[in-house]
């Protein structure tokens, strides 16, 4: 078979392109899957390394997402777009995954959320920054410091924090993502902005 | 309004859901509260780089590794 069209399989691809690449998978086409592999597997990685914060676990993610979404080709519905459906499985497996794992003692938040005087005061000094966030970005060592103070969030905050503010889920999407009520997810997200917050602050920050 | 209260309620505010009357007391502590800036600032700044990474990753995402790649297809083949 010709080379697929780069574009099938990327955000940018037609409906005739992804008709075609779902074609050409569902007649068990090599070079179709590689191409959908190389071509979705570093999104799916990025996002799956969000969720479950380490990048062996991730890898087991993604290889599990292709291989679930390679079983269930035959039931695609092609309604949807063949990125989205796998980025819903990777997220889905992603959960499953963090579910599983034995939970480590390190659930807890303390010390990274405010302390407040018997009159309800901040306990100073209040640690921020402020260089802005685009600025902080363009470098390279500053998303991996990002990226290793987001792992380092307890599963059950980390995970809410990432589809809620880094994928933009919303919130009764991320409810349901996580079998949580609307409300426990409001109060994880606000704790684990805080606790983020401290630690950046503290790699990043000044004082006042 | 009290610190502990301002930061209890701080995201509702950052999302502009709460009712004007409570948006103001906000305003007024935030007016006269410098440490309480500081920590909407850092609150609004993590929301910020939370996005702003995931806008570059999805620019920029990473290289599969070879070895996955092979792994997922020789994996295929066998199912």
């Amino acid at each position: 078979m010709a080379d697929l069209p780069a574009a099938a399989v990327e955000s940018t691809s037609t409906s005739a392109d992804e008709a075609a690449l779902v074609a050409a998978l569902r007649a068990g086409d090599e070079q179709a899957y590689e191409r959908l592999v190389r071509t979705l597997g570093g999104r799916l990685l990025s996002v799956a390394r969000r969720l479950v914060g380490n990048d062996a676990d991730a890898q087991d993610v993604v290889q599990d997402t292709f291989l679930a979404a390679f079983k269930a080709l035959p039931r695609f519905a092609e309604e949807s777009r063949l990125s989205t459906w796998l980025y819903r499985i990777a997220v889905n497996s992603a959960l499953t995954k963090v579910r599983t794992r034995r939970r480590h003692p390190e659930e807890r938040l303390e010390g990274l959320i405010p302390a407040f005087q018997p009159d309800g005061h901040h306990v100073l000094p209040v640690a921020g920054w402020t260089e802005p966030a685009d600025v902080l970005v363009a470098r390279s060592e500053v998303r991996e410091l990002i990226r290793r103070e987001i792992d380092a969030l307890p599963d059950t905050h980390r995970t809410v924090l990432v589809l809620r503010d880094l994928e933009e889920m919303s919130t009764e999407e991320t409810a349901k993502a996580l079998g949580i009520s609307t409300n426990a997810v409001k109060l994880r997200l606000h704790r684990a902005r805080q606790a983020l917050g401290t630690r950046l602050a503290g790699a990043l920050g000044d004082r006042s | 309004m009290t610190c502990r209260e301002l930061v209890e309620f701080l995201d509702r505010y950052v999302a502009r859901e709460l009712p004007a009357g409570e948006q103001a007391q906000f305003d007024a502590h935030l007016a006269e509260c410098p440490p309480c800036v500081t920590f909407l600032e850092s609150y609004q700044n993590t929301i910020a780089v939370s996005r702003a990474l995931a806008e570059c990753d999805k620019r920029l995402p990473p290289d599969v590794p070879e070895d996955l790649v092979q792994a997922i297809l020789a994996a295929r083949k066998q199912t």
